[in-house]
């Protein structure tokens, strides 16, 4: 395996990181988009996302178990994201700082109730055998690279969500409503779009998408109270990259994080990369304040 | 005459004994203290230290105590945070006034406690594996050093025929001073450091480290990941298709357990016990245990040092025929012990001399032993290849 092939290597594991942080960043995005809410529960939505899936598993077990749990997980967090809304976020939304607030209180209690349901350890949820193996290249130069299925998986589950959002945004009329209320939400009420809806309608999306997340996470990590806890931090950091809000920008941002993370370690191990990580986008924001990509809104007036 | 002062001086003479019985009762105990994760992220594996600890004490007790008293354990939560720790620390021996502190976990939450034992001269029972490169007249070290558990299982490696050792670790200090042990070591023996790679505690991306593990072609990986990073790089590993031996240093039968046997099943780890050791003095202790906490609680290696921890006091208690700190740590070093891990002593730089084992897992989360040390290994906190000429003088 030569060092052509670890390049190409990390190139692939890039992507595969970036589709990670997409999943989890996008419901973040879309909610501070539109709303202007930073959602500190966000990473609960992941982490119910996992036990949806250890739950699906233990009713549907066997190699489809996994795409069950998808859908169930979605509709599962994009419920609860639809309670959060309607109970505490639709009541503080003039105060962007007491949502912070009471977000991190759901996301506590949160927790501390999968603690209580499911115990400190965690659950276990495994790949199914058709994951459960990689590509494998034995001869030419890529000799030796090495793909695992659930990486690829998981990419293209990435890709599906996100062209699946694209459209949903262009081309519906939900989208059309959505972009309205995005650019002015003063008029956009005015001239009869029922605003409280689509925020409702966009909240539920960005938790459901976290769901989602939370059980391709499951695949390649522990199912935890506190695993929200590890994906909030990179979430966090590829929406302010991305610029905020902007979902071209989040996803921008997605693949320039993965990248450069996956290429730094090559030379470094993991924990040097991430501070070399923080480092980097900390130049960038002082270069480009506004993120990768600047969103053009009335709200911001 | 005076008949009617009678009564008064009766009930007085009276009063009197049953203050003088009812304060002999209240000497008849001895407070020690327990202070353990009851919270936070380490209180999986505390937890369960703590109840070894606690049924140690309540054995002791229902024999007829130490030295005829009762022993009263105050337990405290040491909440993950070695800040806590320390302040619970210093309540337990100024506030409750206890005898000695059997507790501690991560290497982080006894460097907090050790100036307080030091400077309160009390003493602390530290039951769990660690990095030696420490040695305090403050602390009894019954947890493996780095020669009884880390240089052991690198020994087997090398009978086992590997010549080329990847390390694998999560970003502190334990590590970070074995790896640097087992690095002399391979250095030494001219043998392949094919890797070594850091990942953050908790961290959940190995992605990298499993391409410069193909890369590296290795022939067995040596881990001292801790916590749930051991799930992520497991179930990576498998996703990767990467077949290779794996010996971890942090996970036990309850670790196992937690995570799904399957996951980490056919891997290695070296231990001082094993929950399957075949001996009657373990097989009576799993099954006491199991029947206090449950039929399927797993008995893990840490466990049973703090339960040996209790005894060990009890027996220098006993041979000091006090509680006074310097006599007891002076008594208990050198008392033979009988215990479900065999028998064990404490050697003049406070740590004990036990055998080291190496274990593959089963499909139950349970250890095979593949190989046990002869005879008990005298401990020695600075390995000699990695720190020459340091010494533990007490």
């Amino acid at each position: 395996m030569g060092t052509y092939t670890l390049f190409v290597g990390q190139i692939f594991n890039g992507f595969s990181v970036a589709s990670l942080f997409v999943l989890a960043a996008l419901g973040l995005a879309l909610s501070f988009g539109l709303m202007r809410v930073i959602n500190m529960a966000h990473g609960e939505m992941l982490m119910l996302g996992g036990y949806l899936a250890y739950l699906t598993l233990l009713v549907v077990p066997g190699p489809l178990g996994i795409l069950v749990a998808m859908p169930v997980a979605f509709v599962g967090a994009a419920l609860v994201g639809a309670v959060i809304e309607s109970t505490v976020i639709r009541r503080l939304s003039s105060r962007p700082l007491d949502t912070l607030l009471a977000t991190w209180g759901v996301s506590l209690i949160l927790q501390q109730a999968a603690r209580n349901i499911f115990g400190a350890i965690g659950v276990g949820v495994t790949a199914p055998e058709w994951l459960n193996h990689s590509f494998r290249v034995e001869t030419g130069l890529l000799a030796g690279l090495n793909l695992p299925a659930t990486r690829i998986f998981i990419l293209a589950v990435a890709i599906v969500v996100l062209a699946g959002l694209g459209l949903l945004m262009a081309k519906t009329r939900i989208g059309l409503l959505v972009r309205a209320v995005n650019q002015d939400r003063f008029m956009a009420g005015a001239s009869g779009i029922n605003v409280r809806q689509v925020d409702l309608a966009v909240f539920c999306l960005g938790a459901g998408i976290a769901g989602l997340a939370g059980v391709v996470l499951a695949l390649l990590g522990p199912v935890t109270p506190n695993v929200g806890q590890t994906y909030i931090i990179p979430a966090f950091l590829v929406v302010i990259l991305g610029g905020l809000g902007s979902l071209v920008g989040t996803t921008i941002a997605s693949v320039m994080v993965g990248l450069f993370s996956a290429l730094v370690q090559i030379f470094v191990d993991v924990s040097m990369s991430q501070v070399l990580l923080l480092l980097f986008v900390i130049a960038f924001i002082q270069f480009r304040p506004q993120g990768v990509i600047a969103v053009r809104s009335r709200a911001l007036d | 005459m005076k008949p009617t002062q009678r009564p008064a001086a009766q009930l007085s003479i009276a009063l009197l004994a049953a203050t003088v019985l009812s304060s002999a009762a209240f000497a008849e105990t001895v407070k020690v203290g327990v202070l353990q994760s009851l919270s936070g992220t380490m209180a999986i594996s505390e937890v369960t230290v703590k109840n070894a600890e606690m049924m140690a004490i309540d054995e002791i007790n229902a024999a007829g105590g130490v030295l005829g008293k009762q022993i009263e354990p105050i337990v405290e939560d040491g909440a993950s945070d070695p800040a806590i720790f320390a302040q619970k620390a210093t309540k337990l021996v100024q506030d409750n006034g206890v005898v000695t502190v059997f507790g501690g976990w991560t290497s982080a939450s006894r460097k907090a406690m050790l100036p307080v034992f030091q400077k309160l001269k009390s003493l602390l029972w530290y039951p769990v594996q660690f990095e030696g490169n420490e040695c305090s007249p403050a602390i009894m070290y019954s947890g493996a050093q780095p020669n009884q558990q880390i240089v052991p299982a690198y020994d087997w490696g090398k009978t086992k025929g590997y010549k080329s050792f990847f390390l694998v670790g999560s970003d502190y200090v334990f590590p970070r001073t074995a790896n640097l042990i087992l690095k002399k070591h391979i250095a030494l023996d001219k043998l392949t450091m094919a890797g070594e790679e850091y990942v953050p505690l908790g961290g959940s991306d190995f992605s990298a480290v499993i391409a410069k593990i193909q890369a590296a072609k290795p022939d067995v990986i040596y881990s001292t990941l801790n916590g749930d990073s051991n799930v992520s790089f497991f179930k990576q590993m498998s996703a990767a298709g990467i077949k290779l031996p794996v010996m971890s240093f942090s996970i036990g039968e309850q670790e196992a357990q937690a995570m799904g046997a399957s996951l980490v099943e056919g891997s290695y780890a070296g231990w001082n016990y094993f929950q399957s050791i075949d001996t009657p003095a373990n097989k009576k202790f799993v099954a006491d245990y199991q029947k206090k906490f449950g039929a399927g609680a797993a008995v893990t290696d840490p466990m049973v040092h703090g339960y040996v921890d209790v005894y060990a006091w009890k027996a220098a208690v006993e041979k000091a025929g006090s509680f006074d700190v310097d006599k007891v740590r002076k008594a208990a070093v050198g008392l033979e012990l009988a215990t479900p891990m065999g028998p064990v002593k404490f050697a003049p730089n406070q740590s004990l001399y036990q055998k080291a084992y190496v274990g593959e897992l089963d499909s139950k989360g349970q250890f095979k032993i593949l190989w046990e040390s002869k005879d008990v290994i005298p401990p020695d906190p600075y390995d000699p290849v990695a720190f020459p000429g340091k010494k533990c003088e007490l």
